[in-house]
């Protein structure tokens, strides 16, 4: 299908402007990425390199039963025949997989850890510096979480009160001990090992991640989330998540994700399942912010990610909500596999590209039931010498008579050295269905900014102004407290991107 | 309030403005008239600080501050408002909230306290009932989908919530039905005060029939060639710019 690239003209303004909007730039540049510091403690960390003797070291480690060992094998030997792909819109340098790390755990005073005055208190202090408390009088109300650091999940809040509903929801290491036959019926079957190289890559060496079922007519009393922090230098975290929401049962689900700022890239490769029966509806939102690298390129988290949700029951619902602010390079399709009749699949994304940031991230709708329906919007933000690309599929089998999507992919260009592109694929084999696709590219005007500051607006403020008013159709799908989150977030990665 | 002297100014190397006067003092209603092209809408740009201008010559005196070296945030919050020719949309953002944001600044620049959400709602209801304007403006995104001569009464309503000691209308009565025209200046002229100044930029003698100026001025290529009282407006309606053009070419 056809693609379009746009990239801002230079020299549309006189030298004095750009001289003008270079000095704002520097003014307002130089924050900090907050999350960027280090816990110190003792941690078990193998050795760099991967082969079938680390693989079994980890299964061992996780006192996995043989069938899952057997599944990471059958997955590491596939990934050995494969490559790495290349026909993302992004360049990096060869990622040697030998040199890196596959697991590394915190050291635990005593094994196995029951509760949470067992946690170490560095961690406890790490995750509440990240403004994520686990402890029972601090913790988020309303708000059940799973902590996981590097490789392994340190503690899940409120299991007991969603335990009591029949819920479950505990770290993915847990739930192939406690409940295997969930975790083997449903592992792989939306995301199989063999679906890319890093979904290979990830099933061969996952090492934790979160677990979630909700069961039949459930409604989640709560938001669950995730909370991942990478903190181990030269370790990759490769989580899974999966969750299955039965017959009426509901969900949200929320995802958030830091890392230390190093000088070497690190490298994330998840998978996150979804699974929605008949009348099941799950919200999976995401805010990104993992440690972007530094203005030169240097550092940051390559981050290669599996995402995908399966509307397998009638009028099932599957809503993807991210906000992707961090990572030197992404590279994410978030999807839905609309099986059942009138399933629903959604996604809303914000990416911003600032400094050498790369993205390069969609969707995937296959519409496969009769009367399905997807809506893809995407705004992405490009500043400095960022680039970032739409890439979505929508596919339309057969049998899905009536099938219906709307697209729609807004790009706003900060400065002249960004890039914003536009990848869009369209299979229809079905005359009955409808496919609309809507693109824009604009650049933040300098009209709506002396508006803004003759309104009294200070030029910081105005930018994010324009920028939030943007972005608001994405984030009114957030829950409360995410959008206020992802809108400082985005204030924050901008500063410095005044054009 | 406002004392000009002598500006001069330019977009992009063309000079538009030749040599400006004009002495603005508190409660006064100034017109500015002239055939397009004249430099009026320049000189409204100018004042409220587009960088787009650059001042090559001259001063400009708000309240005895030069204000040609101020940012136009700066400007606004000393209390300069200008009502656009052409208002800018910003979707997905609300007027309310943008207004809040801007009043609050204001606010805070001249030490006063910032209102919250519930404060501000209450004195943007008061606002909206006094320039007779639909409540629903609130939660529309600032001139989105808005049509032409909602945009134009969406400057009036702001101009009341901001409360400036100077505003400039920038055409504000281009576009607009005998309706609408009429909403606009009673909106105007509740806000008239002796304390507050205006300038009103306009082509047509009709706006002047419904705000009745203290003094109109002729801007003819980049300079005042005239002023007098609000009879000027008449003679210029009954014979046209032509006449003044005329004068100017039998003058030199």
């Amino acid at each position: 299908m056809g693609t379009t690239d746009a990239r801002p003209e230079a020299g549309k303004y006189t030298g004095s402007r750009v001289e003008q909007s270079n000095r704002e730039v520097a003014e307002l540049a130089n924050r900090e990425y907050k999350y960027g510091w280090e816990t110190s403690l003792e941690s078990d960390t193998i050795e760099r390199g991967l082969n079938e003797d680390i693989i079994r070291f980890i299964s061992e480690k996780k006192n996995e039963p043989d069938w899952l060992l057997a599944w990471r094998l059958k997955a590491y030997r596939h990934w050995q025949t494969m490559s790495e792909p290349t026909w993302a819109n992004v360049s990096y340098p060869p990622i040697d997989f030998q040199q890196q790390r596959y697991y590394s755990a915190p050291k635990r005073k005593q094994q196995p850890l029951n509760s949470l005055e067992e946690v170490d208190r560095e961690l406890l202090e790490t995750f509440e510096k990240l403004g994520i408390p686990l402890e029972e009088q601090k913790r988020l109300a309303g708000v059940a979480v799973d902590a996981v650091f590097d490789s392994v999940s340190v503690a899940t809040t409120h299991s007991e009160i969603l335990e009591k509903r029949g819920i479950i929801f505990c770290s993915f290491s847990e739930a192939v001990l406690k409940h295997p036959e969930l975790v083997q019926q449903y592992l792989g079957s939306v995301v199989p090992y063999s679906d890319n190289y890093f979904a290979a890559l990830n099933s061969a060496v996952f090492s934790d991640g979160s677990f979630c079922y909700i069961p039949k007519g459930v409604k989640c009393p709560m938001d669950l989330s995730t909370y991942f922090r990478i903190n181990a230098a030269e370790t990759g975290q490769f989580e899974r998540t999966l969750i299955i929401a039965e017959e009426g049962a509901s969900v949200n689900y929320l995802e958030g994700c830091t890392a230390p700022m190093r000088d070497e890239n690190q490298l994330h490769a998840a998978i996150v399942e979804l699974i929605a029966m008949d009348n099941a509806t799950i919200n999976y939102s995401t805010v990104q912010n993992w440690y972007a690298g530094d203005e030169e390129g240097k550092g940051g988290i390559y981050n290669f990610v599996t995402k995908r949700g399966i509307c397998k029951g009638v009028n099932s619902r599957i809503s993807w909500t991210q906000v992707e602010t961090g990572s030197a390079i992404t590279w994410k399709y978030p999807g839905c596999i609309l099986q059942g009749d009138n399933s629903v699949g959604e996604f809303y994304s914000v990416a911003l590209s600032n400094k050498r940031q790369q993205a390069d991230t969609g969707t995937k709708m296959i519409h496969m039931g009769r009367n399905t329906k997807s809506t893809i919007i995407s705004k992405t933000i490009s500043a400095a010498h960022g680039n970032n690309s739409y890439r979505g599929l929508v596919q339309v089998m057969p049998k899905a008579a009536n099938a219906r999507n709307y697209t729609q992919c807004d790009s706003l260009l900060i400065g002249d050295k960004c890039g914003a592109h536009t990848f869009p694929y369209v299979e229809v084999r079905n005359s009955s269905s409808a496919v609309e696709h809507e693109a824009s590219t604009s650049k933040i005007s300098e009209d709506q900014l002396f508006y803004c500051k003759q309104r009294g607006i200070g030029p910081e403020d105005a930018i994010s102004m324009v920028i939030n008013g943007f972005c608001k159709e994405v984030f009114d799908h957030l829950p409360m407290e995410f959008a206020v989150e992802a809108t400082n977030l985005l204030s924050v990665s901008l500063e410095g991107s005044v054009g | 309030m406002l004392e000009i002297t002598n500006i001069h100014a330019t977009v992009e190397g063309n000079e538009i403005l030749k040599g400006i006067d004009l002495q603005v003092k508190p409660g006064e209603v100034h017109a500015i008239m002239g055939p397009n092209g004249s430099g009026k809408s320049t000189l409204a740009q100018v004042l409220a600080g587009n960088e787009e201008y650059d001042v090559t010559e001259g001063a400009a005196h708000f309240l005895g501050e030069d204000v040609l070296d101020l940012p136009a945030e700066e400007r606004a919050r000393l209390g300069l408002f200008l009502a656009f020719q052409y208002p800018v949309e910003i979707p997905g953002i609300s007027n309310a909230y943008f207004l809040q944001a801007g009043l609050n600044e204001i606010r805070k620049s001249n030490g006063l306290g910032e209102l919250d959400a519930m404060e501000f709602q209450e004195l943007l209801r008061e606002k909206m009932e006094l320039v007779a304007i639909d409540p629903r403006f609130a939660d529309r995104p600032v001139n989105d989908g808005f049509s032409g001569g909602e945009k134009k009464r969406n400057e009036i309503l702001q101009m009341a919530v901001l409360e400036p000691k100077l505003a400039i209308l920038d055409e504000t009565d281009s576009g607009l039905d005998i309706d609408a025209l009429r909403i606009v200046s009673d909106g105007v002229n509740k806000l008239r005060s002796p304390e507050r100044s205006f300038i009103l930029v306009t082509h047509y003698q009709r706006l002047l029939n419904y705000i009745v100026p203290d003094y109109v001025h002729v801007l003819f290529d980049g300079r005042l060639v005239k002023s007098g009282g609000k009879e000027l407006a008449y003679e210029l309606e009954e014979k046209g710019y032509d006449w003044i053009k005329e004068e100017l070419i039998t003058a030199s």
